[in-house]
């Protein structure tokens, strides 16, 4: 099957069997930063945005992707590494696996929710697990980032 | 000090947060094949008959190997320095399969789909028995896990095949009966802790190919792999010499990468058809088919007089290791090393038991590699006793615990060097705010709150056994090669062992670069484990770099045609009253010019003692009165890991340790049927915590000063995982009354307590 989409702002046509999942047709594109951590769509690793909604590519078929926008970390470098460098300063950046779908979940709340609670930041980010940090450094370097108090 | 206590960034942060392809499945060539394995629907079985000829016609399908088509060692697939305390009981695929997931054919093919249809197409005729799984019936089980007759150990480790005993274990010192008898009171508990999942975020995964010269290459996400390559050839009998394992950055491991799962079949695949073959496990084949923590039985009696001095302790347990016995001794001993010196002033201690095999998942080594068992149970036997005695917790501890230049009946004379538990305690009940707080406060909405604590310790390296090699070179433009063989699965060790170096040379870790673990390249080194990096690489970083600033020196000082008593070296020059040289200058001179001899640190390092890093933990819950639901509202960890090296990567590194406790405490539980099948295969059956289940967690250092320990520092990555359980339990009996005697903690278990 073929998929006319767009990642990272670049038009593209995809090759992909009916019934592959994004994450696996993002990663055969080259993009290497979609990782997946799990088979039952809890752990939020391989979040990407479709339209700039934060959505699980390891459980939309890739055909969802005919007509929309689809953004990974790689198409997002520049705000990334602004996060990022916030994160690593935190000493908060572990085995990294969890991050690139942190990352775009954190990025996205940006542009989503303003002046965000702490609560409402961790409501946000559940859905992303991490094993290695304990969160408490992630939620430090969040605040950090968004300047909340 | 200019680099060793600064919080210096990761090395690696950047670069793994933003994504970049730095982990095993991102390097594996196009084209390599596919593997997949054909796993035992029994938990205990013999193969009668195994047809693989409709998935071996199939198109794509590369090969199908069997127990027919593997050499006949056994071997452990357990990570530890030669010769290793685990028994060899595992071929690679074996006639009989002992638990439900067990290999019985490796299926290799050019594509997933492929591999997964070929599965299908292997005919399996299985002769099935009764199998053991409940541990505590293990002993007198009819069945025997393992009735083969070449299964070996490398040591005695008292194994009674027959009765399912994979080991025992016994350490005493002092008549145990006779001074539980003379104390004025003694409680008595059994405890049991459950198997828990590792659950790092990357799942297993390798690798393999042959290079340009005919070798095996191997690349991992392990934290061994200097292990990894000496299983691979004993079990494939290539010669140790024709391998190479290579880790790059590991997506979290936690002691199940301390575990060979995968490796051993890609490159069974590569030696067989001569091609690149990778595995991947699924999040489901990691939960199930992997290792878990050892589930425990442990029987505490601790015996005091009216004081609250306590004198007697003994540990009587019971492990559950599983199919296979991996880690099985040791992790097994480590819950009895870790708890018996704790409190000092006694007159006996005791602890001793079995490992049993049972059919189900091996387990293996999960950060606190039985410590965590051993402390829930001592120190939820020692609130008890507070209580019984009507004391503060926390003063019978501070009465109690062993103090710094103090031994141990254990410790065979020799000195504790390092200890602020002490202060840890008191910083502790401060920060909680122990004295108001404790035990606890009845809210309005039916619900209480209150605190409990828990002391722990650790080790740091396995003394006398354990040795690292570290070398580093100075390049010919002036900066350095750092070369280790530790495993950062992300914890931060590469950086801070940078740090280590530079602090010596006195140089900033900018200039210098990391390379680890390639076996071809590294010095050797056992791997990332039993808190072994800071403190045991640490010290051979130290020396390499001590080494070689003072060949710099002593180069510097001929350059300049004087003695090395008369030059300074800060880093950037080597100056003597009157001339200088810069180190770029004497660098290119060594490497490229008249001197000729490229300057190379190299050390070797082990220790014959393993300073323990302590832990006081505290930890405030809400209990629901009405749905017996925990709510963890503050914890606090105070530590003593010796000096910290690097103080956010340490704060994180407790913070994780932490909150995989609370996972402990609270939701994690390996479960499995009555036949066998393991229950809890995804993250919806096995819950780990995540943000909203953790509630405050708060850190602070007490650093103390361990004489043998690189700049001071101990260890820091296992010890954080040991005193949620304990400690939320006894915030939970604080605040409603219920003893907690099994994990994790479930709101059932506290209902029906409340309720009894
Ligand atoms: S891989 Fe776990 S949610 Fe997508
Ligand atoms: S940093 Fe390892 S899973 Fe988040």
């Amino acid at each position: 099957m073929q998929i006319e989409t767009t990642i990272n702002n670049k038009k593209v046509t995809l090759e992909a069997a009916n019934d592959e999942f994004l994450a696996d047709t993002l990663r055969n594109y080259g993009l290497l930063s979609i990782r997946q951590g799990c088979d039952t769509s809890c752990c939020g690793l391989c979040t990407v945005w479709i339209d700039g909604k934060p959505t699980l590519s390891c459980s939309t078929l890739a055909f969802r992707a005919q007509g929309r926008s689809i953004t990974t970390i790689e198409g997002v470098q520049q705000e990334a590494k602004k996060f990022a460098e916030v994160l690593v300063a935190e000493g908060a950046e572990q085995c990294g696996f969890c991050s690139p779908g942190f990352i775009m979940t954190v990025l996205a709340m940006k542009n989503e929710l303003n002046h965000p609670t702490e609560e409402e930041i961790v409501h946000y980010l559940t859905g992303n697990l991490c094993r290695c940090t304990g969160y408490m450094g992630q939620l430090r370097a969040v605040k950090k980032y968004l300047e909340v108090k | 000090m200019k680099q060793v206590g600064k919080g210096i960034a990761k090395i690696d942060g950047m670069d793994i947060a933003t994504g970049r392809p730095v982990y095993t499945e991102d390097m594996i060539p196009p084209n390599t094949l596919v593997i997949k394995i054909l796993r035992s629907p029994h938990a205990f079985a013999k193969i009668k008959s195994i047809d693989t000829a409709e998935a071996e016609n199939l198109d794509g399908v590369e090969c199908v190997l069997t127990y027919k088509d593997v050499p006949n060692i056994r071997f452990t697939l357990a990570g530890q320095s030669y010769p290793e305390p685990s028994p060899y009981d595992r071929l690679i695929l074996d006639e009989i399969v002992r638990y439900k997931g067990d290999e019985v054919a490796v299926i290799a093919a050019t594509d997933e789909k492929t591999a997964a249809l070929a599965i299908d197409l292997i005919n399996v005729e299985y002769e099935v028995y009764e199998p053991v799984i409940d541990f505590e019936e293990a002993d007198s089980h009819q069945s025997t896990v393992h009735p083969e007759n070449d299964l070996h150990c490398n040591f005695d480790i008292g194994m009674k095949k027959e009765n399912n005993i994979a080991c025992t274990h016994k350490v005493q010192v002092g008549d145990i009966e006779e001074e539980l008898k003379k104390c004025d009171v003694v409680v008595e508990e059994t405890y049991y802790t459950q198997a828990q999942a590792q659950a790092m975020m990357e799942t297993y995964r390798a690798y393999s190919y042959f290079d340009h010269t005919g070798r095996l290459v191997v690349v991992s996400s392990t934290q061994i792999p200097f292990h990894i390559k000496r299983q691979l050839a004993r079990s494939l009998e290539i010669p140790s010499s024709k391998i190479r394992v290579i880790k790059p950055r590991i997506g979290g491991g936690f002691g199940g990468k301390q575990t060979g799962a995968v490796e051993i079949f890609a490159a069974l695949v590569t030696q067989k058809t001569g091609k690149p073959a990778k595995i991947v496990y699924s999040r489901k084949e990691t939960f199930t088919c992997t290792n878990s923590r050892h589930a425990m039985r442990l029987k505490v009696r601790l015996g005091a007089d009216k004081e609250g001095n306590i004198k007697a302790y003994d540990i009587q347990g019971l492990s559950d290791t599983g199919a296979y016995g991996e880690h099985a001794p040791t992790v097994f001993s480590v819950a009895g090393e870790k708890t018996l010196p704790l409190y000092n002033k006694t007159n006996a201690v005791r602890f001793m038991g079995n490992v049993v095999y049972t059919n189900k998942m091996p387990a293996g080594a999960l950060r606190g590699y039985g410590a965590t068992q051993g402390t829930f149970a001592l120190e939820s036997a020692v609130n008890k006793l507070a209580k019984k005695l009507n004391m503060d917790p926390a003063e019978i501890r501070l009465k109690n615990i062993i103090n710094e230049g103090e031994t141990c009946l254990t410790y065979n004379g020799k000195l504790l060097g390092s200890s602020t538990l002490r202060q840890c305690i008191e910083k502790g009940k401060e920060l909680i705010n122990w004295n108001e707080k404790y035990p606890q406060k009845e809210l309005s909405n039916n619900k209480v709150r209150a605190v409990g604590m828990a002391v722990t310790m650790q080790g740091s390296g396995i003394a006398g056994i354990d040795t690292a090699s570290a070398g580093v070179r100075l390049n010919d433009d002036g900066n350095f090669t750092l070369l280790i063989g530790s495993t950062d699965m992300g914890t931060g060790s590469d950086t801070i062992l940078a740090q280590m170096a530079a602090e010596v040379l006195e140089t900033s870790i900018d200039n210098i670069t990391v390379n680890a673990a390639d076996t071809d390249v590294s010095p050797y080194d056992p791997g990332s484990y039993a808190s072994s990096t800071t403190y045991v690489t640490g010290m051979a970083v130290v020396k390499a770099a001590e080494d070689l600033k003072k060949k710099i020196i002593k180069c510097g000082a001929h350059l300049l045609e004087v003695s090395p008593q008369e030059v300074e070296f800060d880093g950037k020059n080597i100056s003597a009253t009157n001339n200088t040289i810069t180190l770029k200058k004497l660098a290119e001179l060594m490497v490229l010019g008249i001197g000729k001899q490229q300057l190379v640190g190299n050390a070797t390092h082990g220790s014959d003692v393993s300073p323990p890093p302590f832990v006081a933990g505290f930890a405030e819950v809400e209990v629901d009165k009405e749905t017996g639901k925990v709510d963890l509202i503050d914890y606090v960890a105070v530590v003593d890991c010796g000096t910290v090296i690097n103080p956010k990567l340490a704060r994180i590194q407790v913070e994780g340790g932490i909150v995989q406790g609370i996972g402990l405490a609270l939701y994690e539980d390996v479960k499995y049927g009555k036949k066998g099948g393991l229950q809890t295969n995804s993250f919806m059956t096995y819950k780990i915590p995540c943000r909203k289940d953790i509630g405050n967690i708060r850190v602070h250092f007490e650093e103390s000063y361990e004489p043998t320990g690189p700049f001071g520092a101990k260890s820091i990555g296992e010890v954080v995982i040991n005193t949620p359980a304990p400690a939320i339990a006894h915030a939970v009996y604080n605040a409603v009354g219920v003893t907690i005697k099994s994990l994790p903690i479930t709101p059932e278990k506290v209902f029906m307590g409340i309720n009894k």
